[in-house]
């Protein structure tokens, strides 16, 4: 026989119920209450700039590849500094899954998450947004990074005057 | 001829009144348990639709009446149509012998507060209360689903294992009141309500009443995460809602069942008799919505050997005790 087991079990679920009753709730109330999510929250991605105010993405397709759901599709172009961009880039919303692998994998530091989750309609073409919805005019969240700073190919600044860099080397002026 | 007529008069006008009482009041007990439910899991329940959510009853009506009213092909048909409206109307035939004030006086004529006083008013309650299972298992068996014949058999099982418990806990108060009549039960507890002279009783009509109203300890014909619904798995819109009614109206009848009979019905201090009434009732309201919250359900073995073993015999032995009581007081 459990009896005095079965009685506490039966009776005590009274009081942790009634005890609750007058607490007060944990709801957040959603659409006037709103949580800070935290920062480093992945949600809606975005295209950001470097320091210079020039595009950051250089068109490389990593992104596409490292994305699981097959959301992030671009076409590549170059322009006459040498400088590679997305003549289009595009990200289908209501595909994506949001797991940061293309912030991961992205070698410029030009796709990134942010914490804006609230991308919900009725409407599932209104999700698929394109290079102007994605670009943004800051750095996100890597203020100081600049790819052709540290590329090494002469498109932001002549070979060599880069901060990281020395000038290259004339192997010819060692011939005799 | 008018005296007759008047008195016709009066039945109607109490049946209005009941009716309307009740179905809102049932309306608003759905409300409440969803608030009180909330408020014990640390939510808040509805409170979008009107302050505080009051006007969630309304809005829950307009929905299920603006939803499709869908018969599932292999139905059997009327009996399918018929269901819901079974479940909902044996539940508000119980109030009709149910005594919710003391009798009034009026223009020098005595007015019973009470639709119908019937001499087996308990007798007519227990009949309702087992004819209520209909409304169920043939919802259940006409809708031609597994999970939905299921529930009904499942109800029907329960209904054999705690209706004789139900009964037989009735029977110390029929004896210590001597009488079938609800009225002349609660005139017998003037003094002292049943509920202190006899608890055993007390306590297995309160548990049987729980499982007569198919609620959570007991809510084996629905249980929701084994039979989908249960009985009401192939119902959708208003026969939905009338089975969900009707549940609720049960809710409030086995309320005021258990205020008749052990909670002293209209008898108490200061306050008038119809206002005690109503609050013994709510009260039990609150206890069985109290119980949701707070215990899990049986499993099906479990009610039957509960029911069986444990309840039948005690409630036996309760009628054994309280006569042999009754006969050496004399």
């Amino acid at each position: 026989m459990h009896l005095w087991r079965d009685l506490r079990g039966t009776l005590q679920p009274f009081w942790v119920t009634l005890r609750n009753m007058f607490r007060k709730p944990v709801t957040i109330q959603y659409p006037e209450q709103r949580r800070e999510p935290p920062p480093r929250y992945r949600a809606r991605l975005i295209l950001t700039r470097d320091p210079d105010g020039q595009e950051r993405c250089v068109a490389c397709h990593l992104c596409s590849a490292a994305c699981p759901v097959d959301c992030i599709s671009m076409q590549a172009t170059e322009a006459e500094d040498g400088r590679r961009y997305a003549a289009w880039f595009r990200i289908n919303f209501s595909r994506c899954i949001f797991c940061g692998l293309c912030t991961e994998a992205c070698p410029t530091l030009a796709i990134q998450v942010t914490n804006d989750f609230e991308l919900a309609g009725r409407d599932p073409l209104k999700l698929v947004y394109e290079k102007e919805d994605l670009l943004v005019d800051h750095c996100g969240q890597e203020p100081d990074y600049n790819f052709y700073r540290q590329a090494g190919i002469g498109v932001a600044a002549p070979r060599g005057s880069n901060p990281t860099e020395t000038p290259p080397v004339d192997v010819k002026d060692l011939l005799p | 001829m008018p005296e007759q007529l008047l008195t016709y008069a009066l039945i109607l006008a109490k049946l209005g009144l009941i009716f309307f009482v009740i179905l809102t009041l049932a309306a608003y007990l759905v409300l409440a348990e969803r608030k009180i439910l909330a408020r014990m899991q640390l939510r808040y329940g509805p409170n979008r639709v009107g302050p505080f959510g009051m006007l969630q009853p309304l809005s829950d009506l307009i929905k299920l009446l603006t939803k499709e009213d869908f018969l599932p092909a292999t139905a059997d048909k009327w009996l399918f149509l018929i269901a819901p409206g079974l479940s909902a109307v044996t539940a508000l035939l119980t109030f009709a012998v149910v005594p919710f004030g003391p009798p009034l006086e009026i223009f020098g004529q005595t007015l019973p507060l009470v639709v119908i006083d019937l001499n087996i008013g308990v007798l007519y309650f227990l009949g309702l209360s087992s004819l209520a299972v209909y409304g169920m298992a043939l919802g259940g068996w006409a809708s031609n689903s597994k999970y939905a014949l299921l529930g009904s058999i499942r109800g029907l099982a329960q209904l054999i294992s705690y209706e004789l418990a139900l009964g037989l806990s009735l029977v110390p108060v029929v004896m210590m009141a001597r009488s079938f009549s609800l009225t002349e039960i609660v005139m017998a507890q003037a003094q002292i309500p049943y509920l202190l002279l006899n608890p055993p009783a007390f306590l297995i009509f309160l548990i049987s009443v729980v499982a007569e109203s198919k609620r959570i300890p007991f809510d084996l014909p629905e249980a929701e995460n084994e039979l989908v619904a249960g009985f009401h798995t192939e119902y959708s819109g208003m026969r939905f809602g009338l089975f969900f009614v009707g549940e609720y109206i049960n809710l409030i009848i086995l309320g005021a069942m258990i205020t008749v009979f052990f909670l002293g019905g209209w008898h108490g201090p200061y306050l008038p008799g119809v206002v005690w009434f109503s609050l013994k009732v709510l009260a039990i309201c609150f206890f069985f919505i109290w119980v949701r919250a707070s215990l899990p359900r049986l499993r099906y073995d479990q009610l039957m050997h509960f029911g069986w073993k444990l309840l039948l015999p005690l409630a036996l032995l309760n009628v054994l005790v309280t006569g042999a009581v009754l006969l050496w007081i004399g």
